[in-house]
């Protein structure tokens, strides 16, 4: 399990914890945190469950495969570095402690 | 306690209701739906959830608790049975629920082949709910032999998961060629080529005549040119037809299933519609689309408009189909092209359909940028120029300025 904190666009921030085996889009989803859209319901085929993860956080995180890469590559206003799609990331207990925040909008 | 009443607990249904709350609406609402289950995707039943990679709780759209703490009362394994329009009221069985306003997002119902054709065979299944899936999965053993009938999306998808666990594949296509009501020829040749490397025995323009079922379980598939393919089991994926019995039933008018005009009300000022099961208007005729993005964006601007913002549906479609690792996804609607160009590099490959000189469509191929690009460029009515698409070298973002 991993205790996430996602913060919306206005900075309003939700704290809750998933389980192991969910993805962090499902986490958002399943806890009713607006700001992650998440149309195609994880198949990475919509990026509308972009975030920008915590700069700590970057490096600890499974590297994005070619194409989350390139999904990414067209979100709306997407960081070199810190853009991830939040389908495309599994929790388990080393991402305990993980932030991220929303894109003022998802397209 | 009349308020919202949402019949139809799917794709589109559960959008509509999350949108009217988080639009603010706080009036009482009501979502009903005929399954057992709450709102599910229905993309992963012919996908990762048949290959066994993914567990039922995870193709809910929102977790239960979210209706209860949305103040949305969900009724599920009720069928609602006749709606009366004059009255303003629903009936489930012999209970009735009044409404202020209502919003039909009842899908649609899998074609199935006719009786007389062998339809009803024990062994012969379609893909649509879970519990269809459900029942079929257990079919899915290596070395098993599955007919699948028709080589739509579905039907590919049906087919991959069973290449991949090892059965012994034939697809049955009666149009020339498969994905011919959907794409052009160059996205059939790359399927049809992909399916026969990993060995799917694929058979176009050759119509079934009729399935025989010996001992019960022994299928025979007759096609009409005299073949016979001995099958363990057959998925039918021929199509779909819009549930429009409740509005059809209650008078509403009926075009390409339930039709709404622009801002997805129906006939009758009080009944909405979205989903599978709606058809509105879009360049000149009624249409109506049977995807996810269909029913989330159409469902999200009734939820809006039942709230009064009369704003009309103008979609950009998109899809996507997963088939072993390859990811097909699709934006726009090729339908009226004159003109497909093809764009390849490496493993990455896009078709990109004109007509008469406008872009209308584009098909990726493992091609998550050329999707993109090509949904942004329809957003803003833009044209790429073929002569620079079809050219490798020239980078995609490049096509943006
Ligand atoms: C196997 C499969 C794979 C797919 N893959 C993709 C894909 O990869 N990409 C994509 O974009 N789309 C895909 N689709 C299409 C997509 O799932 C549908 O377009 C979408 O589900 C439509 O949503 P909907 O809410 O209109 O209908 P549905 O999701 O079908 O929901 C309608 C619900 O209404 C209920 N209902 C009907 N009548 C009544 C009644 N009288 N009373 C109560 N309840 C009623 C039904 O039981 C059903 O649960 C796929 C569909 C299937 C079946
Ligand atoms: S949910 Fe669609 S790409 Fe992540």
């Amino acid at each position: 399990m991993a205790r996430i904190t996602y913060v919306e666009f206005n900075g309003t921030e939700h704290v809750v914890d998933v389980a192991n085996g969910m993805t962090v889009m499902e986490g958002a989803r399943d806890n009713g945190i607006p700001g992650i859209e998440a149309d195609c319901g994880g198949a990475c085929a919509c990026s509308t469950c972009h975030v920008y993860v915590d700069s700590a956080w970057v490096e600890k995180l499974p590297a994005r495969d070619a194409m989350e890469e390139d999904m990414l590559d067209f979100a709306y206003e997407p960081d070199a570095e810190r853009s991830r799609l939040t389908c495309q990331i599994k929790v388990s207990d080393d991402l305990d402690g993980l932030k991220v925040f929303m894109p003022e909008k998802q397209i | 306690m009349a308020g919202i009443v949402v019949v139809g607990a799917g794709q589109a249904g559960a959008a509509l209701v999350a949108k009217l709350r988080a639009l603010g609406h706080d009036g009482p609402l009501t979502l009903i739906g005929a399954e057992p289950v709450p709102p599910y995707q229905r993309p992963p039943l012919s996908k990762a959830y048949l290959l066994g990679e993914m567990d039922m709780e995870r193709l809910f759209l929102r977790p239960e608790s979210y209706y209860t703490e949305q103040g949305i009362t969900l009724i599920t394994d009720a069928a609602v049975t006749a709606l009366d329009p004059a009255r303003r009221q629903i009936r489930m069985g012999d209970q009735t629920l009044d409404y202020e306003q209502l919003a039909l997002t009842t899908g649609a119902i899998p074609r199935r082949l006719p009786a007389a054709m062998g339809g009803d065979l024990a062994g012969v299944h379609t893909v649509r709910t879970l519990a269809d899936v459900d029942r079929m999965a257990p079919e899915f053993v290596a070395g098993r032999r599955m007919v699948v009938i028709g080589g739509g999306y579905i039907g590919l998808e049906a087919a991959a998961v069973g290449a991949k666990r090892g059965l012994a594949v034939t697809v049955i296509e009666a149009a020339p060629r498969i994905l011919q009501r959907v794409a052009a020829a160059e996205t059939s040749d790359y399927m049809r080529q992909l399916h026969a490397g990993q060995g799917v025995t694929l058979l176009e323009g050759t119509p079934l005549e009729r399935l025989e079922g010996r001992d019960g379980r022994d299928i025979a598939a007759h096609l009409a040119d005299g073949r016979v393919i001995a099958a363990d089991f057959v998925v039918c994926g021929i199509g779909i037809t819009p549930d429009d019995a409740l509005a059809q039933a209650a008078g509403l008018t009926i075009d390409n299933g339930i039709a709404t005009n622009a801002q997805g009300r129906t006939s009758d000022p009080h009944v909405w519609a979205a989903g599978d099961c709606a058809s509105f208007p879009w360049r000149g005729e009624q249409m109506r689309l049977e995807s996810v993005q269909n029913a989330i964006d159409q469902a999200e601007c009734v939820a809006a408009n039942m709230l009064g913002a009369d704003q009309p549906y103008d979609p950009v479609p998109w899809f996507w189909s997963d088939q072993y690792d390859m990811k097909l996804q699709i934006a726009g609607l090729g339908t009226g092209h004159d003109r497909v160009i093809v764009r390849e590099s490496g493993s990455a490959r896009s078709h990109w359909y004109f007509g008469g000189g406008t872009f209308l469509a584009v098909d990726a191929m493992n091609d998550p940028r050329a999707f993109m690009l090509g949904k942004r460029l329809l957003t803003q009515r833009r044209s790429p120029d073929p002569a620079r698409l079809a050219d490798p070298a020239v980078d995609l973002k490049d096509l943006l300025r």
